[in-house]
């Protein structure tokens, strides 16, 4: 359990003052310079030490990644692009972030845009977040206007912050995707390689982050790496901003160190599951593209990178979405697997063709208008689509279905059964329990 | 170089090779579908996907990812690749099964059958059956023009048409809007595209969904001879193959020749046929009662040899912009041996003077030289109109390098930015005395590439001087500058037909007395040139030949088949055997796909059949004897496919010449890039393309 001195968003809720005076109250902007003096170097070993790993999804160690970055610049510009472009299903920490502790993203950006020897940093907001593209806008104008960013700061490192603001496209939050969406293009991923480190936005070497990791900096500098490493597990550390949602008694966005229990979380943040843990049917705990996990599997596994791997799964953004035994878990997925379908960007063939495909036959599996030779044949279908793409929305499309398929089978195999038993002589009826 | 294993065969490879190259090097086939190897990489279809060690664990596009991209072993293994692993398979069987889902089962009524690169993958790489069972997607066709159908439920979205349009055509008109499954290709709303080489995305289009109006539902590929040839429209001498079934020539498609065309065509080049179905002459005629009579070959050869025997020497004739060397050669002999001299093969009033070196009318650089060129200066040209392709080229040199480009002439659009310095020769001459900044940036060029249209040296109304001071002139700034590369020949003059530079070749131009086509028809007004002969020519002014007795040998029935006295029909470029030099100076040869029409005959077999009635029988039986008569004055001639190189020594020659001119406008003679020639102006398709190409300029306006 996370102790409140450990906090590093202590503004979640918006009690506080969001504003740069509120922010600097709560310690924020605080011995920045000192920080940006030790250098480059400095400042991606502390984060090393601190054992971050991206907080967008993949879970890749962010001070690996700023090392991608050129050392010496040839020539180009390096720019720092922050992904606020959340739109995962049941994910909203970005959210509360860019709302409530908006300073906390504009120190790191001026840090981590240190740690790569980068003076612009680009923050593609989502396009549905108009009230927290205004803060934000806000915020930056504050640094400005305080010159903690911009020319000639009293940082000594120059960085000029664009905040650009999407059209509300899923597709868009891939990282490459989002460069071409901000360079002026359609959103459509790019191939790799190459990687945005070596051609980024307008050719130039970018480093893409999510928005929690670049807003935990500041502190991880403030606190030091090894206090950061010290909470959770190894090679899961620190806290996370997770986000729990469904039917549980009282959802909510909390932040929580790595490495506690899934029972843990849900008993001291959310009231427990509504009607009690044996109501408890499935839970898809890293947001909508990861697979779900079977209630009573989850119920003791450690929410971290690794410990929901081990359950078949993965922490994603910690988007924890729980559903009680009212659930129709075929629909619930077939509902993502919609979401996928209309959010597919039609460019590379497994992905345009298979999300759609994917969705039809869920959609007779609701009904249990289907063959049960079909459930393997979908299964087929996943795997066609799964590492086939340019981009991840592919595995991520495959995913939730895979995880229906190897944990609810009997629950389609049975829907398929009544829907057979319900037929008539005119032809088969829906059954009552796809009503 | 880099060393890579393909299915465990090691070879080496340049190491910007792509895996999809390293395994052609190798020997190893990859499907495909939106690759093209002179479009940029989409890297969408995802049906090049192959196994790598050393690199991601999953499939990976080979189309995308370069050879270098891969890590070597822990030991310094090379990298390998694999194109026949049961992981490549299963990719490649999924990848099919997608593409399949929703493509329509259209096969028997669609006209890509046969040559279909989705019909043949699905046999090579694809699975039996189908496993789905839900609705296919259909989409509605869109509308692109006279020229390109649509059926769109077919396409497979690998952007091949957007690519080419955006990359080699140069009109931003195409796109995939919409996204996932609902993602179309379409143009910008829907209206019909504006490129001269918008026929290509037939070609590109790996499935039917893209393909020819005009030839739809006409034939099947299995059905057509094929016959390798070449292109006359312009004097870019496309390499084309004629796709005919029995008398019937059913459509023109490209042949790769990296040195010209690449594998592009224009529209014109592509969609003409019709024409050559149309308004042809196929029986002698001789106007009788001022009517032309239909007549036999014998009383039409009796009718011009009773008027040439009066005449004496007082006959001329004049080449059109579709002879060939052969026909020309030997009107040119006949004419000999009537003691005239009177040919001429050039427009009005052309400056390119007989006593002019080779390389004052010929593009000497070559099109392939346009890319290596560092500075483009174009001068009385719209080569957008006058060679659709060899405007293609200037645009990939420009999008590669950027290269800086001028105009003199008319400020049109030509698909790529350029300095416009002015429309007439006062700004020529400006620039060719160093007053325009342009002039610096030719003068520092290692490459300067000086394009001469036909527009800018032939002023009917001007006279010839104007045309040789712009020749002496673009001669200067060709050759002046300090930097010049060794060998490189920068002056490049670009004509607009196909016959010219052959009959300049052959010297059909005035000789031993003879007078200039503008001055035959003006001595054909006043009565002093009497017998006028016309080898397809239809662009010069026929009210004004005055009582001549016009003699038409050609193919259509244009301009001068109206005036003429005597017509005697002849065979086009797809009937027969003749060798044409393009602008390069490149000697290339059509071959007979079809048979001519009705009565008509060979060019060169009709004037020698005259020769005899007029008994002076030319010395060729055959057109093997014809080309060795024509191969042993001209050798270069021989030369099939080859350029005889010019010497850049007379360019600078040329450009010590003393100008005189004062002002002359510099326009491209080229109006309408649709109708140029009688074959095109017979072709219901062009005139189609003209009225709406015409129609978009006045809305333009």
């Amino acid at each position: 359990m996370l102790a409140d001195k450990d906090r590093i968003f202590t503004n979640l809720y918006g009690q506080g003052d969001w504003t740069l005076a509120g922010a600097r109250k709560r310690g924020a902007w605080a011995g920045t310079r000192e920080f940006i003096d030790q250098g480059r170097d400095w400042i991606t070993n502390e984060v090393k030490a601190s054992g971050l790993r991206g907080r967008g999804g993949a879970g890749f160690p962010t001070a690996l990644k700023w090392t991608f970055m050129p050392k010496v610049s040839d020539g180009r510009p390096h720019y720092l692009l922050v992904n606020a472009d959340e739109s995962e299903p049941g994910t909203c920490k970005d959210r509360e972030i860019l709302r409530h502790d908006p300073h906390h993203l504009v120190e790191g950006c001026l840090l981590a845009a240190r740690a790569m020897d980068a003076h612009l940093a680009f923050i593609y907001v989502r396009g549905e977040f108009i009230r927290e593209r205004q803060r934000l806008e806000h915020a930056v104008q504050e640094a400005y206007d305080a010159k903690l960013i911009g020319k000639d700061n009293i940082h000594g490192w120059d960085l000029d912050i664009i905040v650009h603001h999407g059209a509300g496209a899923y597709i868009c939050g891939e990282e490459t995707a989002l460069m071409e969406s901000l360079e002026g293009k359609k959103g459509q991923p790019r191939l790799k390689p190459p990687f945005p480190a070596g051609m980024g936005v307008y050719g130039n070497p970018t480093t893409v982050n999510n928005v929690e990791s670049i807003a935990v900096v500041p502190e991880i500098l403030r606190r030091s790496g090894a206090w950061f490493a010290s909470i959770g597990r190894a090679n899961n550390t620190g806290t996370k901003l997770m986000c729990v949602s469904g039917h549980v008694n009282t959802p909510a966005t909390f932040e929580e160190a790595m490495g506690v229990t899934f029972e843990e979380i849900i008993e001291k943040h959310c009231g427990g599951i509504r009607g009690g843990w044996d109501n408890l049917l499935a839970v898809i705990p890293g947001g909508a593209s990861v697979p779900c996990v079977p209630g009573e599997k989850i119920r003791n596994a450690v929410m971290d990178f690794d410990g929901l791997r081990e359950v078949g799964s993965s922490l994603g953004t910690a988007a924890v979405i729980v559903m009680d035994k009212s659930t129709d878990i075929i629909r619930a997925i077939w509902r993502l697997s919609a979401f996928y379908k209309h959010e597919s960007c039609g460019q590379c063939t497994p992905c345009r063709e298979g999300t759609g495909w994917m969705m039809r036959v869920m959609e007779r599996m609701v009904e249990g208008r289907a063959q049960k030779r079909e459930i393997d044949m979908l299964f087929e279908v996943t795997k066609q689509v799964e590492g086939h793409t340019i981009c991840a929305l592919g595995d991520a499309a495959a995913w939730p279905i895979q995880g229906l398929i190897r944990n609810f089978r009997h629950v389609i195999e049975e829907r398929i059964d009544a829907y057979t038993y319900n037929s008539t002589s005119e032809g088969a009826v829906p059954s009552i329990a796809a009503e | 170089m880099a060393q890579i294993k393909v299915d465990g065969q090691l070879i080496e490879v340049p190491d910007y090779f792509t895996l999809m190259q390293a395994a052609e090097a190798a020997g190893a086939e990859i499907p495909r579908f939106c690759y093209h190897e002179r479009l940029s990489v989409a890297g969408n279809c995802r049906m090049c996907l192959v196994e790598v060690k050393g690199g991601p664990p999953k499939p990976q596009a080979s189309c995308a990812m370069s050879v270098k991209d891969l890590r070597p072993g822990p030991n310094g293994e090379p990298p390998e690749m694999f194109t026949n692993t049961p992981m490549v398979k299963k990719a490649r069987e999924g990848v099919m099964e997608f593409l399949l889902i929703n493509h329509p089962l259209d096969c028997p009524i669609c006209d890509q059958g046969g040559e279909c690169d989705l019909q043949d993958q699905a046999m090579a790489y694809g699975v039996s059956g189908s496993r789905y069972i839900e609705n296919k997607r259909a989409v509605e066709d869109k509308y692109l023009g006279p020229l390109v159908k649509t059926t769109m439920t077919r396409c497979i979205h690998c952007t091949r048409c957007v690519r080419f349009t955006t990359e080699v055509a140069g009109i931003s008109e195409m796109g995939l809007v919409g996204r996932g499954e609902d993602a179309e290709i379409t143009s910008y709303l829907e209206r019909a595209l504006t490129s001269e080489l918008q026929g290509n995305v037939i070609d590109l289009c790996p499935v039917g969904a893209l393909t020819s109006k005009p030839y739809a539902f006409q034939a099947r590929p299995w059905e057509l001879n094929k016959t390798e040839s070449i292109d006359v429209m312009d004097a870019v001498g496309s390499n084309i193959r004629v796709d005919s079934r029995g008398r019937e020539v059913m459509r023109f498609l490209p042949r790769v020749n990296d040195a010209i065309n690449e594998e592009w065509i224009s529209d014109k080049t592509r969609f003409v046929w019709d024409g050559l179905k149309s308004q042809r002459l196929d029986r002698p005629y001789v106007r009788k009662g001022g009517k032309l009579q239909p007549a036999t070959w014998e009383e039409a050869f009796a009718a011009v040899a009773a008027r040439i025997k009066k005449a004496g020497n007082k006959v001329g004739a004049i080449a059109g912009d579709l002879a060939a060397v052969e026909e020309m050669y030997a009107l040119k002999a006949l004419l000999a041996s009537l003691g005239s001299g009177m040919t001429d093969v050039r427009p009005a009033m052309s400056g390119i003077d007989p006593s002019m070196p080779r390389s004052a009318y010929v593009f000497n650089p070559g099109i392939a030289g346009i890319e290596e060129a560092d500075a483009i200066l174009i001068i009385g040209a719209n080569p957008r109109c006058e060679a659709a392709v060899l405007n293609a080229r200037i645009r990939k040199a420009w999008r590669a390098k950027n290269v800086p480009i001028a105009v003199i002439g008319e400020a049109a659009d030509l698909t790529y930015s350029y300095d416009y310095l002015g429309e007439g020769y006062e700004t020529l001459a400006d620039l060719a005395a160093g007053k325009t900044n342009f002039a610096e940036v030719l003068a520092n060029a290692t490459k300067p590439l000086v394009i001469v249209g036909e527009g800018a040296v032939s002023h009917s109304k001007l006279g010839k001087q104007v045309g040789r001071d712009v020749i002496a002139l673009a001669a200067k700034l060709a050759t002046s500058g300090a930097n010049i590369a060794e060998g490189w020949n920068g002056f490049a003059f670009l004509h607009n037909a196909a016959s010219r530079v052959g009959g300049l070749d052959i010297g059909f131009v005035p000789h031993d007395g003879g007078v200039c086509s503008a001055d035959q028809i003006a001595l054909a007004g006043k009565g002093e040139l009497d017998v006028l002969f016309l080898l397809g020519a239809d662009e010069y002014d026929m009210a004004a030949m005055g009582k001549a007795f016009v003699v038409y040998i050609g193919t259509h029935g244009d301009a001068g088949a109206h005036r003429a006295d005597v017509i005697l029909p002849a065979a086009a470029y797809t009937e027969k055997s003749g060798t044409y030099v393009n602008t390069e100076g490149r000697v290339q040869m059509t071959n007979r796909a079809v048979f001519p029409p009705g009565d008509a005959k060979e060019d060169w077999a009709i004037i020698r059949a005259l020769s005899a009635v007029i008994g002076q029988p030319l010395p060729f039986n055959s057109l093997g004897q014809l080309r060795a008569a024509i191969y042993a004055e001209f050798p270069h001639l021989a030369r099939i496919d080859q350029i005889a190189p010019g010497n850049v020594a007379d360019i600078a020659k040329l450009a010590k010449a003393a100008t005189k001119t004062k002002s002359a406008p510099l326009a491209s003679p080229v109006s309408d890039f649709y109708l140029t020639n009688p074959i095109a102006r017979a072709s219901a398709t062009m005139g189609e393309c003209a009225a709406l190409a015409a129609g978009q300029r006045q809305a333009a306006e």
